[in-house]
């Protein structure tokens, strides 16, 4: 075997932050409705320990097999709201606090599910869900939520938005840390492996077994070795390093569903950067020049990165899926962090950022006294954009109460810390209560 | 034939292909393929091995090269083969 091929995985993995972010058990619940919601919430217990007891020591095994490093083990879940039908409120704790208590038994890092899918219209037990997040999120430990309010076929649902900026500042008055383990999807996928978005769609195999890759600090040392070069020489570069970074993710994931005796579900092709330096995506930004990210070619920088990075993994992986594109969660990503301090990051620049990668507003703090109908107006921007180019966006906003721009956040772990950053103080009011429905675009009639 | 590679990484000093092997031998791994340089004053080792018999102590070798590394001052990894592989193969 070839030594340079040795040495290079070798280095990948112990000096440039190389892991795999996620192994992630998709699981259908819908087999587990019974005539009530404590029936429902038995059941889903029983299931996710028959199914994924075994997840967290096979991924272990792999670890030591291969020397690489799974971050986070995770399960997703059909959404919850779909579960819900025939319960009452206390059902639907019942089930919530069943799905925390089952994941803490089979020792995952996370359980991702707690979701509704409203982009068109909202059900009985879609709006219990939504209203029981306050209670649930502040209450449950590795419980997460996503709530879809719009989609390219569907259009825009303004009364779900009004309602998700109303519900964003009731979980901000029960824990403002709480906010960080629920977000608001234009186009959600059905297949994404990350957090706090990931649930298991309907039209998903029973179980399967999804990979999310991580590795931006992989990607900057290769950069590193063509500095001064023109643009399409770094565009190659990338593309060659996701290729490789995503065969691993291929291997771990096939192997970790083989052991099981699942299916193999998709790779996520996605860099997400950890708060450990040279584990930024930002670095990779300003790797490619940008003296700090945020400044002027931010964006086209980071369209580069995001489609060089698909155009190597869509090769290495058999079958690609989630959200596939680069990650610039705020408080998760050291770069980032600087350059919000610094003020050369803005939220108005985030937002033009997240017409270009996945995926959008993504752990923000803003100022306690944001008003529910501006954090709104966020949400409907970010839909926007998704519903309008055909992608995924998402708006994960954490409201402080009691500090305003100037003051930090600490959400501990994976998570990070996040400046409080400035939000433009005129009202959207207006716009945000007149309800309703922006209809699809014109291009998403297709047939 | 299940293989695996482990890579020594560290400061030279005598003994250290001699302390790697001598566990390996004792786990039953049989070395298949060695490669050695120096890199100035740091020592690198590739061993490719068979561990077709031993498979199922695969862990048990994990922490006995580990504890060797620790006694030589060495870095020692032991990796299943196919990442190898697959990172540069389709």
């Amino acid at each position: 075997m070839d030594i340079k091929k040795i040495n290079e995985t070798i280095q990948m993995i112990s000096e440039e932050h190389f892991d795999i972010r996620t192994v992630t058990m998709g699981l259908s619940l819908l087999d587990c409705i019974g005539a009530n919601g404590q029936q429902t919430a038995e059941k889903v217990y029983e299931k996710i320990i028959k199914k994924a007891g075994n997840l967290v020591a096979t991924a272990r095994q792999l670890e030591r097999d291969f020397g690489v490093p799974i971050v986070n083990k995770r399960i997703s879940v059909t959404p919850i709201s779909l579960l819900a039908g025939n319960s009452d409120y206390a059902g639907l704790l019942a089930i919530a606090h069943s799905l925390d208590r089952a994941a803490a038994a089979v020792g995952v890092d996370f359980i991702g599910g707690y979701s509704a899918l409203i982009q068109k219209g909202t059900t009985p037990s879609e709006k219990m869900l939504i209203e029981s997040l306050p209670e649930v999120l502040s209450k449950t430990n590795l419980l997460m939520s996503s709530i879809n309010v719009a989609s390219t076929k569907a259009g825009i649902n303004l009364n779900a938005i009004r309602k998700m900026g109303e519900t964003i500042k009731d979980i901000a008055q029960q824990d403002p840390l709480a906010n960080a383990k629920l977000v608001v999807f234009a186009n959600a996928v059905e297949d994404n492996p990350f957090m706090a978005g990931a649930f298991h769609g309907v039209s998903e195999d029973d179980a399967v077994i999804n990979v999310g890759v991580s590795g931006p600090g992989v990607v900057k040392r290769a950069l590193e070795t063509v500095r001064d070069q023109p643009i399409d020489v770094v565009a190659e570069k990338i593309k060659t390093t996701a290729f490789k970074i995503t065969r691993i993710g291929q291997l771990i994931g096939t192997l970790t569903a083989q052991k099981l005796g699942l299916p193999f579900g998709i790779v996520d092709l996605s860099l997400a950067p950890t708060p450990a330096r040279g584990d930024s995506v930002a670095e990779v930004l300003e790797e490619i020049g940008l003296e700090q990210v945020g400044t002027q070619g931010t964006t086209a920088a980071l369209m580069l990165l995001n489609d060089a990075v698909k155009k190597g993994g869509v090769m290495a992986s058999q079958r690609v899926g989630g959200l596939s594109g680069a990650f610039i969660p705020v408080s998760e990503d050291a770069g980032m962090i600087d350059a919000a301090v610094a003020g050369t990051l803005t939220i108005s620049k985030l937002e033009a950022m997240t017409a270009v990668c996945s995926v959008g507003l993504d752990m923000i703090a803003i100022p306690g006294d944001t008003p529910a109908t501006t954090i709104s107006a966020m949400i409907a921007d970010e839909a926007a954009i998704g519903v309008q180019n055909n992608k995924t966006t998402a708006v994960r906003v954490i409201p402080v109460p009691g500090k305003g721009v100037g003051d930090e956040i600490d959400f501990g772990g994976l998570l990070g810390r996040a400046p409080i950053m400035p939000v433009i103080n005129r009202s959207s009011e207006k716009f945000i209560s007149r309800g309703g429905h922006i209809p699809a675009p014109i291009h998403s009639f297709k047939n | 034939m299940k293989r695996a590679v482990v890579t020594v990484i560290g400061k030279d000093r005598p003994g250290i292909i001699a302390g790697v092997s001598k566990t390996l031998a004792e786990k039953q791994a049989n070395i298949l393929d060695v490669s050695q340089t120096l890199m100035g004053t740091i020592f690198t080792m590739s061993m490719l091995i068979d561990i077709t018999e031993i498979d199922a102590q695969f862990d048990d070798l994990q922490n006995s090269l580990k504890q060797t590394g620790e006694v030589l001052g060495v870095t020692v990894h032991i990796q299943r083969e196919e990442i190898f592989n697959s990172i540069s193969q389709i």
